[in-house]
């Protein structure tokens, strides 16, 4: 019955779970945005959600500690964030080429590992939602907006944040010098390398943290591949969003309310009057609408080109 | 106060730097003076941090340093100003200027502090800077201004501007020179870098002279003649004026009626542009780097869209007209990238000195090419043009800009055009390939070529060209005969000034 769909129970739902499944695109978006102002495409986002993932529920499986998985899984995509700054900061490789590798080495070993570790599924407890006090209890709005688990508030507290350390930090006015004119801030003293080291490994953090966020904060279990594209859309949402946080906080919006009105679709829509695949690709033929048709005026000049010292 | 003692720095097959020995005096402007690949800007680079030297030492105030990086160069007092300028055009001048400061509110920036120290600076120096605007909005001079701020934050002690006037109209270098002045009676190290006579005499206390990687001479500017100068950075007498056979205009063989061209940005880069070149005239354009004559040659030669208005070569309309319809119109094109659009830098010489004509008579027969004719010409060609090569066969990568740009002439001129379309023609070539261009150049007016020389080289257009237009902002400011056309009054208009 599509007629139900309007009713104020749905749209508050839909508001609801798209808040919520915002936030492992926010995490992994925000990251990737650092990595992009300092002029380094990851592509490998995908990749490391997944063992983030993987991290994150086998953590929480053996120990029941969510913090504990959480942090673990912040480790992993440290790790493999260092890995992706070593590749295309020292070796210089072609970005997109080696950010495919390690999408598939993370889609591989997070499959591994479970198989060979964990085999079947039992759901975890992850993060409980938290009532905000008072404003939890304004009607609609406290239900859309401050019940949620603790990871949401933090994707979302880290918008304002990303915002201040770019643009009014000496470390950020570093990174946006490095993403346009590297040989202008090494010039300066100001070492490309580190910076670039840096903001991709924080993105591989953030990876890890967003691929732990869906065992941990929404789904309570773990499927092989189970990130199912976020970690790309992560990637399209930085060029949506224009490089700039708010910009990445609209888009990722955008694209979980898309699914969250997906998923309600499927539940509501018993007749089956629009194809439920037709609701699956949804997400991503925006994805594609996106970057075909975004504009790029504000790309970092210097995104995905390696720097030499001398070469210019 | 910083003294280079016998600086030695190989690259792979060359000896960049040969027991360089250079210093400069606190309060002095010392030039250095040389041609493309004599060794000024590798050993500038040694001096910032950016290359380290393979022997000899570097010592300031008496002490030897060594750099490792940039940082240390400058934490130690030396400023640099790049030919191509090192800003972020994203970022406002406060921010280029204080990034990689430390900030006075720790991780916090603070540049409103910045703000003011820039206007102080700017007050004490007499340099116009507004710290908010953000550099992609400034003018290439404005952008000097910022670089040199930059380093005057910094408290360098040491200038080096590597060709800063490169890049300016006269008026502007005058204010440049102004500028410098006052900070070497402040007690500035200045090292001033140009291939360009006059103002080397003008700004500078002593020169230095590099040749092949070496110091020629050392000595005091004041009684240095320009042909003295001259001699001393090419080893031998250079021509300085040519003589040019009368002015003699035929036929109107370029006509160009209300040309708008659009620019990368969707702007109006060529805005309403007309003019007529004759035969056997040489019509120069003149203007700052940036103001349509890149887009007015890419319209003309084919590589850009014309957006309203004519075109004609010899009577016949080519406004919209492919490469090759030009060519076969007998138009022939220098281009300014000469790496990008002039040569195919893989292919050997003699494959570049066929490029247009490969398909024709007497290089090909038929679908083959005819490699002995192919052989035989390029062999005649490398000869007639004074081509340096090992063999016909070297890829042409390999050769010095003042080579390939001689190959690109050789086959531009060898069609026996009747219009040359030719861009910057000398830029990056040392001074006797230029001579030998200009020659040609000249040769082909004789012979009733018409040809449109497009250049920043003010110096250029006044030994060359019968004609001279100033382009500013996309549009043609005047047309000056060259009699009437002086330095000064080129400089005004080159700055918008009618």
């Amino acid at each position: 019955m599509l007629s139900e769909f309007f009713s104020l129970t749905v749209l508050t739902g839909i508001a609801y779970s798209g808040i919520r499944l915002a936030t492992p695109y926010l995490f992994a978006a925000l990251g990737e945005m650092f990595a992009q102002r300092s002029g380094v495409v990851n592509l490998g986002v995908e990749g490391i959600m997944l063992v983030g993932a993987f991290t994150g529920f086998a953590v929480a499986t053996w120990t029941s500690n969510l913090w504990l998985a959480l942090f673990c899984a912040a480790v992993v995509g440290i790790i493999m964030g260092l890995a992706m700054s070593y590749i295309s900061v020292n070796m210089q490789a072609e970005q997109g080429i080696s950010g495919i590798g390690m999408h598939l080495f993370g889609l591989g070993l997070s499959s591994l590992l479970f198989k060979k570790w964990l085999g079947s599924t039992k759901a975890i407890t992850g993060f409980q939602p938290i009532k905000i006090p008072i404003l939890g209890d304004i009607p609609i709005i406290g239900e859309i907006f401050f019940n949620h688990n603790i990871l949401v508030y933090i994707a979302f507290l880290l918008v304002p944040i990303a915002a201040w350390v770019l643009n009014k930090t000496t470390f950020g006015l570093k990174i946006r010098a490095v993403g346009v004119k590297p040989e202008a801030a090494d010039s300066l003293g100001v070492s490309v390398a580190r910076i670039r080291y840096s903001c991709v490994t924080f993105g591989g953090m953030m990876a890890g943290i967003a691929g732990a966020a869906l065992p941990l904060a929404l789904i309570n279990l773990f499927q092989e591949n189970m990130t199912s594209g976020i970690g790309f859309i992560a990637v399209a949402l930085v060029y949506f969003g224009g490089w700039s946080p708010t910009g990445v906080m609209l888009g990722a919006l955008l694209f979980s309310l898309v699914n969250a009105l997906q998923l309600w679709i499927q539940v509501l829509d018993k007749d089956k009057v629009i194809p439920s695949d037709f609701a699956l690709m949804l997400p991503y033929i925006m994805t594609i609408a996106v970057l075909a048709f975004g504009k790029r005026t504000n790309q970092p000049a210097a995104l995905t080109k390696p720097f030499e010292r001398g070469s210019h | 106060m910083m003294r280079m003692k016998n600086i030695t720095k190989r690259f792979p097959g060359v000896l960049a730097n040969d027991k360089v020995n250079f210093d400069v005096k606190a309060g002095e402007i010392h030039a250095l003076l040389g041609e493309n690949g004599a060794g000024k800007s590798t050993l500038m680079r040694q001096l910032c941090g950016f290359y380290r030297p393979d022997g000899g030492e570097i010592q300031i105030d008496g002490k030897t340093v060594q750099f490792k990086s940039p940082a240390d160069s400058i934490n130690i007092g030396i400023g640099m100003i790049h030919q191509h300028f090192m800003l972020v055009p994203t970022l406002t001048v406060a921010e280029n200027v204080a990034l990689g400061l430390p900030s006075s509110r720790g991780m916090q920036l603070d540049l409103d502090v910045v703000s003011k120290k820039i206007e102080r600076l700017a007050q004490r120096y007499g340099l116009k800077i507004h710290p908010d605007a953000y550099i992609w909005q400034l003018s290439v001079g404005e952008q000097q201004r910022v670089e040199i701020m930059k380093a005057l934050y910094r408290g360098a002690a040491l200038l080096a501007l590597d060709e800063p006037t490169a890049v300016l109209t006269p008026q502007e270098v005058d204010e440049l020179f102004k500028v410098l002045r006052g900070m070497a009676a402040d007690g500035h190290a200045l090292i001033f870098i140009s291939h360009k006579l006059h103002e080397i005499i003008d700004i500078s206390h002593r020169v230095t002279v590099m040749r092949d990687g070496a110091v020629v001479a050392t000595h005091p500017t004041a009684g240095s003649t320009k042909t003295q100068l001259a001699r001393e950075m090419v080893g031998r007498e250079v021509i300085l004026q040519y003589d040019k056979t009368d002015y003699n205009p035929g036929d109107a063989m370029l006509r160009i009626e209300d040309l708008t061209v659009m620019g990368d940005r969707g702007q109006k880069a060529v805005n309403d542009a007309s003019l007529i070149v004759r035969a056997g005239e040489i019509f120069g354009i003149a203007g700052v780097s940036g103001n349509g004559q890149r887009e007015l040659a890419e319209a003309l030669t084919g590589l850009r869209p014309v957006q309203s208005g004519r075109v004609f070569v010899s009577g016949q309309e080519l406004t919209n007209a492919t490469p090759g319809q030009r060519i076969a119109a007998g138009q022939s094109a220098i281009p300014e990238e000469r790496m990008r659009e002039g040569v195919v830098k893989d292919f050997s010489v003699s494959e570049n000195l066929i490029l247009q004509d490969h398909d024709k008579a007497p290089y090909s027969k038929g679908i083959f090419l005819n490699f002995a004719e192919v052989a035989k010409e390029s062999k005649r060609l490398i000869n007639e043009f004074r081509v340096k090569t090992p063999s016909p066969e070297t890829p042409i990568k390999n050769l010095s800009g003042g080579n390939i740009q001689k190959v690109i002439m050789a086959r531009e001129i060898n069609r026996k055009p009747r219009v040359l379309i030719c861009a910057q023609p000398t830029r990056g070539v040392d001074i006797g390939a230029s001579e030998y261009i200009h020659q040609r150049l000249l040769e082909q007016r004789s012979a009733g070529t018409a040809t449109l020389l497009i250049s920043e080289d003010l110096d250029e257009l006044l030994a060359l060209s019968d004609r001279i237009a100033v382009m500013f902002d996309g549009q043609i400011m005047a047309i000056l005969d060259r009699n009437k056309a002086t330095i000064e009054k080129l400089g005004l208009l080159m700055a918008g000034v009618k």
